[in-house]
């Protein structure tokens, strides 16, 4: 019965975890919006925006793939089940 | 989904796993000594051959790479440094291409690098600030904020280690998702028969985003965000 209780906790939470993806998705999308302006009005510096568009992208996912390592480890390597 | 699997134990410190990925390690440090010897070999002034002008050329990207975001006083230092993760996390991606197991899906993979990015950042700021000055860097702005400091130098690893694995562990999860997904169609079309036709073919646009360009785009941030934080550590 307890087991049961913290496998659907787990699942439910790691549903719950997963909705850290919509902040780095909000932001992603500004991000490359304004991206596109700026190669829109100067294109020819095309190069270093999409450099650093890619690595500011990659820092506001960080949000987002914390939520997802916290789901992959109640999905897959439960730490919960062992305090039983 | 599941972790890497154990090949065998070796009998010291209560029995040290030896598991898929460092074998797959294993095979692409090999597999890249083995290209860069094959590239490098017969090296001539004049008259360059195909190999090398391929070996040169990505030498010159490496070159070029850390020259723009380090300066020019740091290419020795650390272009081969960088040039030699870049490889690794690169084909250590795309050999999910080969049906090997991709060895930054594994966590202990790359919180090892930036574990080794992390030593890089200390020392630098010790060699170039001195260690008085390091210990005084906590205490920046005011005393108080010392815990909090201490707690960000920490979180720089554990980020850049993370994000590496969630992107291609995430690649990995939803294209394995898809396949049983897809095969599941695949046998309520034939009423039950398991033979998962749906599966040829749809599946290689997904693995063009999460095989070529997520590998790629990752190795070269965490190669970029290595060389923001160790010449940030250099400059301040």
């Amino acid at each position: 019965m307890e087991r049961a209780i913290i496998l659907a906790a787990s699942a439910i939470g790691a549903g719950l975890a997963l909705i850290a993806g919509i902040g780095p998705g909000i932001g992603e999308g500004y991000a490359v919006g304004k991206a596109c302006e700026a190669i829109g009005r100067q294109p020819e510096c095309q190069g270093a925006v999409t450099r650093t568009m890619l690595l500011g992208c990659a820092i506001a996912e960080s949000t987002g793939i914390y939520g997802l390592v916290v789901g992959l480890i109640l999905m897959f390597a439960n730490p919960l089940i062992g305090l039983l | 989904m599941e972790g890497a699997r154990i090949f065998f134990r070796i009998p010291i410190f209560g029995g040290l796993p030896v598991t898929e990925t460092m074998v797959n390690s294993w095979i692409l440090i090999l597999g890249i000594t083995l290209l860069c010897v094959f590239l490098t070999r017969h090296l001539k002034l004049k008259e360059i051959t195909k190999r090398q002008a391929i070996a040169e050329w990505a030498v010159q990207a490496v070159n070029d790479l850390v020259t723009e975001s380090m300066g020019k006083a740091h290419v020795k230092t650390y272009a081969p440094y960088i040039g030699a993760l870049f490889a690794f996390s690169l084909f250590g991606s795309l050999s999910s291409l080969l049906g090997m197991k991709p060895i930054t899906s594994d966590i202990n993979t790359t919180l090892g690098w930036a574990i080794v990015t992390f030593v890089m950042i200390q020392y630098s700021k010790i060699k170039y600030h001195g260690i008085k000055q390091f210990f005084k860097g906590f205490t920046e702005p005011i005393f108080v904020m010392t815990p909090l400091n201490i707690i960000s130098e920490f979180a720089t690893p554990l980020s850049l280690g993370f994000r590496h694995f969630g992107n291609i562990a995430a690649g990995t999860v939803i294209t394995s998702l898809l396949y049983s997904a897809l095969a599941y169609l695949s046998s309520v079309i034939l009423g039950g028969i398991q033979i998962p036709f749906m599966q040829i073919g749809l599946p290689a646009f997904l693995s063009i985003y999460f095989d070529l360009f997520t590998s790629a785009l990752q190795a070269f941030i965490f190669c970029m965000l290595t060389m923001a934080y160790v010449s940030s550590a250099i400059d301040d």
